[in-house]
């Protein structure tokens, strides 16, 4: 057995354990968690299949903003365990059944049907990050940009359908307050000049010109 | 020596438990979640796999592309999630009838 076919044995029971755990495990935080472990797990078989450059933006993206997401959406819901945990046990035969004869089948064909030459290890000058991305802006450009335009749909569609309009609120709405006109706050008033000796006796109030709606009494 | 059956029978597991994982935790949506997260997961440990035993680059850029979709699902799978619970105060499958299906 050599060094590197350990490493894969050490790091896929890892990943199939945290699996396992993620399924099983009462807490969805302590889920989101075994998902994280699955994860770096997985980074580290990517590694040994000499695809860095996606092992570490599995590690990035996924541990470090897809599940920090799924971590904070399960911390903010204040959920009822209890609810959510029944029939656990009820159709626990039937995914260990399925589970079971999945399995079997897939690794029947895999193990009989399906075999490869391990092809030559890279050499210390190969790079993989620079040979993807020689595909990647040249080949596949154009899905590279529909891939972009996705994330655009996601990030508008995730922030539109989580904003709501709080009653309470007190933010002025910048539109209103460009639309506001002269015509809207200011009343021209014509009326004769007051007499300047008794400024208490002349009921009207305020001056001639630019009176504010009266309400400033 | 790690063959190509090593990579696929993982993965074939990996996907086998993240389907037993759908059938165990049908109430919890967001467990649900994670398990398509699992499985996505596998079928990328399968591109990674051809994709080196084949000494061909379009398989990692298809994992690329997977990544990149399998993101935008979790982030509007959430919000989704947080305004259901916003609106129906629960996240338990069982509950969620409005529309009779």
């Amino acid at each position: 057995m050599t060094f590197e076919l350990l490493l894969f044995y050490l790091f896929g029971a890892i990943l199939l354990g945290g699996a396992l755990a993620m399924i099983s495990v009462r807490n969805p935080v302590h889920a989101a968690l075994f998902l994280v472990l699955c994860f770096f797990a997985a980074a580290a078989i990517w590694l040994l299949a000499e695809a860095e450059f996606l092992g570490i933006v599995l590690v990035l993206v996924y541990v470090g903003a897809v599940m920090v997401l799924f971590l904070f959406v399960v911390m903010m819901l204040d959920i009822n365990l209890a609810k959510l945990r029944e029939g656990f046990t009820e159709y626990l035969p039937v995914g260990i059944v399925v589970a079971v004869a999945m399995a079997t089948v897939l690794v029947a064909v895999i193990t009989r049907y399906i075999t490869m030459d391990v092809p030559e290890r890279a050499g210390p000058e190969y790079a993989n990050t620079e040979a993807l991305g020689a595909i990647l802006y040249t080949e596949y450009v154009y899905p590279f940009e529909i891939a972009a335009v996705i994330l655009l749909v996601a990030i508008i569609a995730a922030i539109s359908l989580t904003m709501r309009k709080r009653p309470d609120n007190k933010s002025i709405d910048p539109g209103q307050q460009m639309a506001v006109s002269r015509e809207g706050r200011v009343r021209m008033v014509s009326m004769a000049s007051e007499k300047k000796k008794s400024p208490r006796r002349g009921a009207q109030g305020g001056g001639a010109d630019g009176q504010q709606d009266d309400q400033s009494k | 020596m790690i063959t190509l059956e090593h990579y696929l029978v993982l993965a074939a597991l990996l996907f086998s438990i993240s389907v037993a994982g759908i059938f165990l935790n049908r109430k919890n949506v967001i467990v649900l979640l994670m398990c398509i997260e699992l499985m996505l997961l596998a079928v990328n440990i399968n591109f990674i796999a051809f994709s080196f035993f084949l000494q061909d680059l379009a398989g990692q850029v298809f994992v690329f592309f997977i990544l990149t979709v399998a993101a935008a699902e979790a982030a509007i799978g959430l919000a989704i999630l947080v305004l259901l619970f916003r609106n129906r105060g629960t996240i338990n499958v069982q509950d969620l009838d409005a529309m009779k299906g």
